[in-house]
Formats: C-alpha cells, sequence, structure tokens
C-alpha cells in the first residue's frame, strides 16, 4: 500500500502528519488560527488549498476524510474538449491536477487530433487509487498546509466579519477567509428508484448546516441533480467478445513540467445498449427517480441518464457504453469497471435487468448501484469574479457548489478561489482573469453573468477567443501572471522562462529567413511562382508545407526541437485570424475597462426598464462589457447605466 | 456621445403631429417622469393605461388651457419602452404654445429629432431595420415607397437575416458538434459536413438579396431619367413637355443648357427625377466643358437614360429610349424608338409610356425589396464573404470555419440584434444525444 508520513516544521511546532484520523491533530490544531480554511477535499478543496498554500497564506484544508482526499466520485477520467484546456490552465499557475492525472492516467488519448490544434482535448482515464493518494501525497508535501479531519457544520461570523468554522463535533478553527467546496454534499440526496437517502456521495453524510448559513445569507439557492452509473465487477464481464479502444500511442502529458508518462496504459473495451434494453428500461420508466417525479432539481442535457436517452431520443435503437476499468490490474480499483454512458436513477432490479441485457454483460454482477444525486447550488451571480460571496466579505465558493459539473470545473474555480482567499487575507488586490486570457476567464464570467440553469460544462464552443486559448499555449498565457503574484513556484517559472525565451527567438528567426519561390523550387517546395519572398512563417502557413521540409533550405532549422517546430507552425497556421482576434480583444478590453461601482443604485437610474432593472440588481456586474453580456439588458440600458455613472464621477 | 448619454435619463416630449392649426395636435411625452407630469399637467391621478380619457390641462396659475384627451402607456408597452403620454389638444398654435410651455416648466425637454425612435430602438422596441422602415414610412411620396417601408417597418428585412442567423447556426451547431462532441457516439465523424447545405443556401440567398440591393435602394431614393443628345436636339423642350410646363429655357442656340435642369414626377408609383443636360460636343469654353462632363456623369448614373436626336451624328452612347425629334433623321439605334416632337407635344404620351414600361419591367415589384440603403448592402456583402471563406473552409479546418460564421454572425447582428453560444448548444442538444 501507498503511504504517506513526513514531518513538517510549521509555526515553531514540530508536526507529525500522518493519513488517517489522528486525535492528536485535532486536539492540538483546535484552537489554532490560520489565513485561509477550505472545506471540502475534492477536486476544488484540493485545488483551493495548494493554490492558497503557494501563495504563502497559514492554510487549513478541513474534510470529513482524509482517505476520501482527491476521491473520484464518478468517471474515473480527466481532461477533454474545453476541460483539458482547463487542467492546461491549473498547471500552467503550478497547481496540481495537471501533475496528479499524468501520476495516475492509464488511458491517455489527445481527442480531436486530427483537427486544429485550438480545438484538441487531452484526456486520460485514471487509476482512482493513483489519483487519490498522488493527490494525498502532494498536498502531504505542501508547505504552509495543513489537513485536519473534521465535518464542518457552520461559519462562525462576528459582527458580519466571518472569524472562523465550527465542526459538527464542536471544533472551532480561526480564520478570515473561507473557501467552501462542498461539491454534492449540501443537502445532498441519493435517488434510487422511489427511495431516498440524504447523503453527499454514497456512504457518506450529507452538510446540512451550511445549506442553512447559505440560505441565512440571503443567497439565491436551487436544486441540481446529476447522476452515476452501477460500478461492475471486471470479472463478470465477457471482456474478449467486445471491440477495445487502445490509448495512445505515445501519450501527451498534461503537465508543461513532465516529458512523459510513465503508468502503463490499458484498453477500454466498447459495447451498446440495444432494443431490449430499452424496452426494460421503457416499461419501468415510472420508476425511474426523475420520470416518477421525486426529482426537482435539473441534470445536465449533455450528461443524460439512459432513462433520459431512451425516451427522448426514442429513434435510437442502441447508445455507446464505454467499460472503463477504474484501476490497473492488481491495485485496490482493478476489477471494478464504469460503464460510461449508462448512468440512472431507477432501482436495483430494473438496473440488474436491463444491464444484462447488453453484450458482454450478460453475467454481469454490480458491486454498487448507480443513483442520481440532488444538492443544493448558490446561483453564481451572487458571486464576484474572485468567487467571493457578494453578500459576505471573506466567504469564497468553488466547484459544484456554484453550478458547474466536472473535475476540471472544481479545480479550475478552486485554484481561482484559493488564491484570491489568500490574497484577501493578505490584503492584497485580486487577481481575475478575463475571458480573453483563460478558459477559467470564459467559464468565471458566464458563471456570475448568466447563472446556470443545467450544471455548467466547459465546451471549447464557450470561447470567443478559441484560437488564441489553446492547451497548447496555456504556459505562454498564464504562468508569468501567476509568478507575479506568487502562486507560480521558481521552478514552473524560470522553466516557463526559458521555454518562451526559446519560442521567441525561433520565431523572430523563421520571419527573418526569406526565399524566393525559385530557390524553394529548388529545394523541391512548390509554391506559386510568383516572384514574392516568402519567410519561413509564410511557408508553415501552406498546409502541406512542415517544417523538417524547409530544413532543406535552411539548415539551422533542424536545431529547433519538435515542440519549437509545433508552436512555430501553429502560429503560422493561424496568423492572420490572431490577429483579427487581436483586434476584437482590444475592444472587449475597452468595455471591460468601463467599471460599475459596487454598490450602484438601479432603482435611482432614470429610463431603465423594470425587468432590466431588476435584471441589474440581481446580477451586479462588474463591468460595463459584463453587463451587456447579460441577456435581455438592451443597448438603451447601457447607455442609461453608463451616463448615470458618468454623472456620478463628475459630481464626485 | 456625452450629450446623447446625458440625455438618457430625461423626459422628453415633442408636437406629433404637423405644426400649425390643425383640428386636433398631438404631443407626445416620454421617460421617466411622464407620469409625474402627466399628473402635474392635468391635475388629477393618472388615467387607465391605454384609454382615451377626457382632461383638462392646467397651467401654473391653476388655469385651464384646454380640455384634451389623454392617453397613459406606462412602460414598456409603450412606443418608446419607456413611460409615454400622449395629450390630444385642440390644434391652436395659442394652445401648443400653452402646453409646450408648461411641459418646459414641468421639466421637459424638447425631442431632438428622431429621438423617439431612437429611445424605441435602444430600449429593443424595434430593431434598427424597422426604424429605418418606419423613418421612411414617414417620409414616404410615393405608393411604391410607401409598401417597402411599410415592409421594413413590418420586419421583412428582419425576417430574412433572422432567416439567415437560423441558417448560420444550424451550420454553427453542425460544426461545433463535431468539435465539443467528436468522442459521442450519436454524434457522426465529419459532422461539418452536414453544415454545407445550409451555407449554400444563406450564400445563395444573400446574394439575391444583395443582386437587388440596387433596386432596393432606387425604390427609395427615387429613379434617375437622364435626358441626353446633341446640342439643340431639344432636349429642354422635350423636358418642358414632359412636365407640362417652362422648367428649363429654351432657344435655338446650341449650347443653351449648361448645367442640369432637374424636375420630379411620379411614374408608376415610384418618384422619378428628369434631368436635362448640356448638350455633347467638343468645347473650349471652360464652363460648357464642365457641363459635358457633368452630362456624362448624370447619364453614367441614370436609370433609365433618353437619347434625343435630331441628326445623324451617331455618337457611341447608351441610350435606353431614343426620342427621335421629328427633323431628325431615322439613325436611331440600340433601346426603344419613339417618335415625336417635343416643340408640338406629340409623341410624348408614347414616351412616358416607354419610360413606364422599363420602369415598371426593372423595378415593379421591388418595393419589397428589403436592403435598402449602403449600410445593408455592406453588413450583408462582409457576412456573404464570411460565409463563402467558412463553406471553403468546412473541409479542412472545422474552427476556422466557425470562426468565420461568428464573424458572419456579427455582420448580421450589426443589421440588429444579437446572437449567442446558447443558441448553438440548444440545436446541438435538441438534435444529437450527447453523453456518454
Amino acid at each position: 500500500m501507498f503511504h504517506v508520513e513526513h514531518l513538517r516544521e510549521s509555526g515553531g511546532i514540530l508536526r507529525l502528519d500522518r493519513w488517517g484520523p489522528s486525535p492528536y491533530m485535532a486536539a492540538m490544531n483546535s484552537s489554532s488560527t490560520y489565513d485561509v480554511i477550505i472545506i471540502g477535499g475534492g477536486h476544488a478543496g484540493c485545488e483551493a488549498a495548494a493554490a492558497s498554500a503557494r501563495m504563502g497564506a497559514a492554510t487549513l484544508l478541513l474534510t470529513h476524510k482524509i482517505e476520501t482526499i482527491g476521491e473520484m466520485s464518478c468517471n474515473p477520467a480527466i481532461g477533454g474538449l474545453g476541460k483539458g484546456h482547463l487542467v492546461r490552465e491549473v498547471d500552467a499557475l503550478d497547481g496540481v491536477m495537471g501533475r496528479v492525472a499524468d501520476a495516475s492516467g492509464i488511458q491517455f488519448r489527445m481527442l480531436n487530433r486530427s483537427k486544429g490544434p485550438a480545438v484538441r482535448g487531452p484526456r486520460t482515464q485514471s487509476d482512482r487509487y493513483l489519483y487519490r493518494t498522488e493527490m494525498q501525497a502532494m498536498l502531504g508535501t505542501q508547505e504552509n498546509l495543513t489537513i485536519i479531519a473534521g465535518a464542518v457544520d457552520d461559519i462562525i461570523t462576528d459582527a458580519g466579519h466571518i472569524v472562523g468554522v465550527r465542526t459538527e463535533d464542536g471544533r472551532e478553527f480561526a480564520a478570515g477567509q473561507v473557501v467552501l467546496t462542498t461539491g454534492t454534499f449540501l443537502k445532498g440526496v441519493i435517488h434510487v428508484g422511489e427511495t431516498r437517502t440524504p447523503a453527499g456521495r454514497w456512504g457518506e453524510a450529507p452538510a446540512l448546516g451550511l445549506s442553512s448559513r447559505l440560505y441565512g445569507l440571503g443567497l439565491r439557492m436551487g436544486r441540481l441533480k446529476t447522476g452515476t452509473p452501477a460500478r461492475l465487477a471486471k470479472a463478470s464481464i465477457d471482456w474478449e467478445a467486445l471491440d477495445q479502444q487502445a490509448a495512445d500511442e505515445v501519450p501527451v502529458p498534461f503537465s508543461f513540467l513532465n516529458r512523459e508518462i510513465t503508468v502503463p496504459q490499458i484498453t477500454c473495451a466498447i459495447t451498446h445498449t440495444n432494443e431490449e434494453t430499452h424496452r426494460v428500461i421503457s416499461k419501468n420508466i415510472e420508476k425511474s427517480a426523475v420520470y416518477g417525479g421525486g426529482i426537482a432539481g435539473r441534470g445536465p442535457r449533455y450528461c443524460p441518464s439512459i432513462e433520459d436517452k431512451v425516451v427522448r431520443f426514442a429513434d435510437r435503437n442502441r447508445h455507446q457504453i464505454f467499460l472503463e476499468p477504474e484501476g490497473l490490474p492488481g491495485n485496490p480499483d482493478g476489477d471494478t469497471v464504469y460503464p460510461n454512458g449508462i448512468s440512472t436513477s431507477l432501482p436495483h432490479d430494473v438496473q440488474d435487468a436491463f444491464l444484462r441485457t447488453i453484450r458482454g454483460l450478460e453475467q454481469v454482477e454490480v458491486q454498487r448501484y448507480a443513483y442520481a444525486i440532488e444538492y443544493d447550488y448558490v446561483d453564481p451571480r451572487d458571486l464576484r469574479a474572485t468567487l467571493e460571496v457578494k453578500v459576505q466579505k471573506g466567504l469564497f465558493l468553488a466547484g459544484q457548489i456554484n453550478g458547474t459539473t466536472g473535475y476540471e470545473e472544481a479545480a479550475a474555480q478552486g485554484l481561482m478561489a484559493g488564491t484570491n482567499a489568500a490574497l484577501a487575507a493578505q490584503d492584497r488586490a485580486p487577481f481575475i482573469l478575463d475571458r480573453s486570457q483563460a478558459y477559467i476567464g470564459v467559464m468565471i464570467d458566464d458563471l456570475i453573468t448568466k447563472g446556470v440553469t443545467e450544471p455548467y460544462r466547459m465546451f471549447t464552443s464557450r470561447a470567443e477567443y478559441r484560437l488564441l486559448l489553446r492547451a497548447d499555449n496555456a504556459d505562454q498565457r498564464l504562468t508569468k501572471l501567476g509568478e507575479d503574484i506568487g502562486v507560480v513556484g521558481e521552478v514552473r517559472a524560470r522553466y516557463t522562462d526559458e521555454k518562451i525565451e526559446k519560442f521567441t527567438k525561433a520565431k523572430a528567426l523563421s520571419n527573418a529567413l526569406k526565399e524566393s519561390p525559385s530557390a524553394l523550387a529548388k529545394a523541391g517546395i512548390k509554391i506559386n511562382q510568383d516572384g514574392v519572398r516568402r519567410s519561413v512563417m509564410d511557408l508553415l502557413a501552406y498546409p502541406n508545407i512542415t517544417l523538417p521540409a524547409l530544413t532543406a533550405v535552411w539548415p539551422e532549422l533542424a536545431e529547433m526541437d519538435a515542440d519549437t517546430a509545433e508552436y512555430l507552425t501553429i502560429d503560422a497556421t493561424y496568423a492572420g485570424y490572431l490577429e483579427r482576434q487581436a483586434r476584437d480583444i482590444e475592444a472587449f478590453r475597452r468595455d471591460e475597462g468601463l467599471r460599475i461601482p459596487d454598490g450602484l443604485d438601479y432603482g435611482a437610474i432614470g429610463g431603465l426598464s423594470n425587468e432590466v432593472r431588476s435584471k441589474l440588481t440581481d446580477t451586479r456586474p462588474a463591468t460595463l462589457g459584463q453587463a451587456a453580456r447579460m441577456e435581455g439588458v438592451t443597448p438603451g440600458a447601457l447607455m442609461a447605466v453608463l451616463a448615470h455613472i458618468k454623472k456620478a464621477n463628475r459630481a464626485a | 456621445m456625452s450629450d446623447v448619454l446625458s440625455s438618457q435619463d430625461e423626459t422628453i416630449f415633442a408636437l406629433s403631429s404637423a405644426p400649425g392649426r390643425a383640428g386636433v395636435s398631438v404631443l407626445r411625452v416620454s421617460g421617466v417622469g411622464a407620469g409625474r407630469v402627466l399628473e402635474d399637467l392635468t391635475q388629477s391621478a393618472l388615467p387607465a393605461p391605454r384609454r382615451a380619457s377626457l382632461r383638462s390641462i392646467y397651467n401654473a396659475e391653476g388655469t385651464v388651457i384646454d380640455q384634451p384627451l389623454v392617453l397613459w402607456f406606462p412602460a414598456p408597452k409603450s412606443f418608446t419602452g419607456e413611460d409615454c403620454a400622449e395629450i390630444h389638444v385642440h390644434g391652436s398654435v395659442a394652445i401648443l404654445e400653452a402646453a409646450a410651455r408648461r411641459l418646459v416648466e414641468l421639466g421637459l425637454r424638447q425631442a431632438r429629432p428622431g429621438e423617439f425612435t431612437r429611445r424605441a430602438v435602444e430600449h429593443g422596441k424595434m430593431d434598427l431595420t424597422e426604424a429605418e422602415g418606419l423613418a421612411d414610412l414617414i417620409d414616404a411620396r410615393t405608393e411604391g415607397q410607401r409598401v417597402q417601408a411599410l415592409s421594413n417597418m413590418g420586419g421583412a428585412l428582419r425576417e430574412m437575416y433572422e432567416g439567415w442567423k437560423s441558417l448560420i447556426l444550424d451550420a454553427l451547431a453542425q460544426i461545433e458538434g463535431e468539435i465539443d462532441f467528436a468522442d459521442e457516439e450519436d454524434v457522426p465523424d465529419a459532422l461539418s459536413h452536414a453544415a454545407y447545405p445550409f451555407l449554400e443556401e444563406v450564400a445563395e440567398s444573400m446574394s439575391a438579396a444583395l443582386a437587388g440591393a440596387d433596386r432596393g435602394r432606387a425604390v427609395r431614393e427615387g429613379l434617375r431619367i437622364a435626358i441626353i443628345g446633341a446640342p439643340n436636339a431639344g432636349k429642354s423642350t422635350l423636358l418642358n413637355a414632359i412636365m407640362g410646363r417652362d422648367v428649363a429655357i429654351t432657344s435655338p442656340q446650341a449650347g443653351t443648357t449648361r448645367d442640369i435642369v432637374e424636375a420630379g414626377a411620379v411614374i408608376a408609383g415610384l418618384p422619378v427625377t428628369f434631368s436635362d443636360t448640356a448638350g455633347l460636343r467638343e468645347s473650349s469654353d471652360a464652363i460648357e466643358a464642365e457641363g459635358v462632363r457633368r452630362a456624362l456623369a448624370r447619364a453614367e448614373d441614370a436609370h433609365v437614360v433618353v437619347h434625343v436626336r435630331r441628326s445623324n451624328n451617331s455618337e457611341e452612347l447608351r441610350s435606353d429610349i431614343v426620342f427621335r425629334n421629328h427633323e431628325a433623321d431615322d439613325s436611331g439605334r440600340s433601346g426603344a424608338e419613339v417618335e415625336g416632337n417635343a416643340l408640338s407635344g406629340e409623341g410624348v404620351d408614347l414616351l412616358m409610356a416607354e419610360i413606364e414600361r422599363q420602369i415598371l419591367e426593372k423595378y415593379a415589384g421591388l418595393e419589397n425589396s428589403a436592403l435598402t440603403r449602403v449600410r445593408h448592402v455592406e453588413c450583408i456583402s462582409s457576412a456573404l464573404e464570411n460565409v463563402e471563406i467558412a463553406k471553403n473552409k468546412l473541409g479542412t479546418m472545422a474552427e476556422l470555419s466557425s470562426e468565420n460564421l461568428r464573424k458572419s454572425l456579427i455582420n448580421i447582428e450589426e443589421l440588429s440584434g444579437r446572437a449567442d453560444m446558447e443558441q448553438v448548444f440548444d440545436r446541438i442538444f435538441s438534435s444529437f444525444c450527447i453523453g456518454k
């Protein structure tokens, strides 16, 4: 078994941090004071804790159980389209998710490999055991971070200020900044058929007290639902009878710091539902919690339950299922298979019945049945761009509590919330990424501007500056920004500096090296004989011309490594489009620069319709640009707001 | 800019009917203070919304100014989307002056030209093309213009670009579906190819609209008919015969007309402007030479050119209609020919019939052509260009194709309205079963 135990010096006390419940630690820390407390050890909580600690803030991570830190509660996979971009951005800001995924990934695949570089998305399945132990190890060695097991029941305030938190068993911990990452635990209810069980995750108690606290703050809250499929015993599956999907031959790591993947790679099996499966499901549809009316919360359109698929797409006679092992053979989850595509809230007997109609699953044994879970979320329009609650200074929210779904979305928010909580503790200016800088910026802006009607998932198409915000250049976009505020460590900062310098030089050289069409033709490069001298960059923009081909003309290009060649090719391919986007971004920044004062009284602005006034009051956009992105806000309303602000400024 | 900005929260009023003595004159008030002003003016509570009520209106001294019908339109169900009031006073200059003075005393400002419509657009009550239609409708002088303007005000252009937008969103849904849901079984490979027919249809429809745009503008701006010919061919005499009055000076001396003489008329329900031009000949006289240059330029951009001839000198000139003046020989070519005598008026009715026939043939029914302004043509041309690029990149670079389509949506939005990625998602999720 993997085991972590180490000594750490902190605050003059030598502490023994041991994984697993430790009565000593609890007693010792119950009176301790921290800069930032993170509640929850899921993907948002881990990243928040690590980021806050990297910022130099004395950070405490409080979570129900230390052994479930970094648990993959649903699909054991990281990345994907849009999501892979988020992981790269988290990594560029020195976050932990990318490195943990690299250390635990057992089936790396670059999605959209045949498409343009802007829309490629790295993805891997992870060994769940490796993932959580690696995550626990990384947090365990993180300076400034203390981890304690405890179920937080309430936040302690004094005269409106956050002063700490209290656990169910009465322990109190002091801090001025608290990051809540409750996932599906907030008033969580698990549905299986007609059975409802209060729970945050299978077999774990929900968080009830915190929910009341948030309602008490007057936050707008709602219910969302998500689901998870049954877990199957691998030995009971006729694995050989099924098609297999292999990993990429050369896995591409998530982290910019990693050059290769050393974890063994596995294959997944593919099977399908069939008409008999659909018949069993249709016959029992009223027993489903969703269709039986048991669930009020809205689920995501892009991750429907199998009963949803059968009802909404009745014309399809089959749906694909990926059978994904949850671990390497021999590891703790090595005999568990995650059947991707058939989450459900049908009762156990119906689950058994429909599963066994599926090819390869005729004899299947269920290790744990599928369920739907319903939980509280906070309308993210009640948050600032820092993810701080507008009406409660010092309280930050990240992850599913903000209406998102997915580990990557959670991690990215965690990183931003943890960073900003630390900045607030240090009395420094907030760290905000905008839509032109990062997918992280796109996501947070979408959340706080538009709110959510279904769990929010990242897609590349949400990013209007998609050609610029690529997975391959996340470090070039963000690492320096992170270094400036201190969330990025020295090692990564220097590594990225060198890379950028290398790329800059290579690009300057490639712009300088020029040759005439006739000279190029002699080297076997055929282009229009128009007498125009073209640079290496010009030539790389042609889809059929590669850098290696150009070494025939310019031998010095052979010295460029594969990374550099890829960078130059991408840059050349998108050149014209990137220039145009740069102009769009300038216009976008102008609107973002027009800040709307925090407490603006929209009631005092004439010429606003009641509808627009109440929308603006609900969302309280921070900039005129954000207001313009809100649904239903007319140009006239924008002008009225702008006029009002200008008048107020003149008067001041 | 700052002027407009600072005016947004002001309440404005204007006389909405023609100025001067009339049976009834209508004063319109719009803005956040409209309700208060109506109460102050009538010294009574607000009437029921959207119902005509008889009230007295008072000046500052409490004396009755008039007893008008008043109407109260609380926001947002009003023309501008703001609180609005209408006061239908008896149309005397004295009443209007007294009422206007009182409104100014109550803090209102005279509206600038077009300000009511502008507020309506800014509050989303109508889009820009509909506002343009309204402006044209108010300005309409002929039946053809009225039909065209009414059609745009009613949203004909909007309907057209909403159709394009919808097709482009359909295409985007295919492309983004392929990009963002590549790993979904229900999303077929190379889905973006399915975008092709949508883009074909948009491109075709945009091209057709652009092709009709010149004619659409002709209806809105009026048709230009140039009368050209050699000196002393009888052009000015013909213009006078057409108009039935002495518009141009005529004399037996060649080169009498030096500058362009214009006269308006209505033919086939459309406004037309006849231009009598200087006789075409080489001249050393700088003023006459300039006149000739202008004549040729006018012929260049005329919708119909009437070439008046009386002799055999056969310049190679564009002529849609050749009017052979009687004394002339018969060497006319190209366009239709009409014989007549400009001086006696003989044959002028035939000429007018021929002009009407040609206008009907080229421009009739085009009151429905929606692109009536240069602005429309520019937006749609850019949109079409982006659609064409997107079409070409479909097979090779889906993300660039998408980029161009987003640009084309922005081009269309410049006409008015907004599109959102959420609309693309709606299309993807309703047509494909997404979710493993």
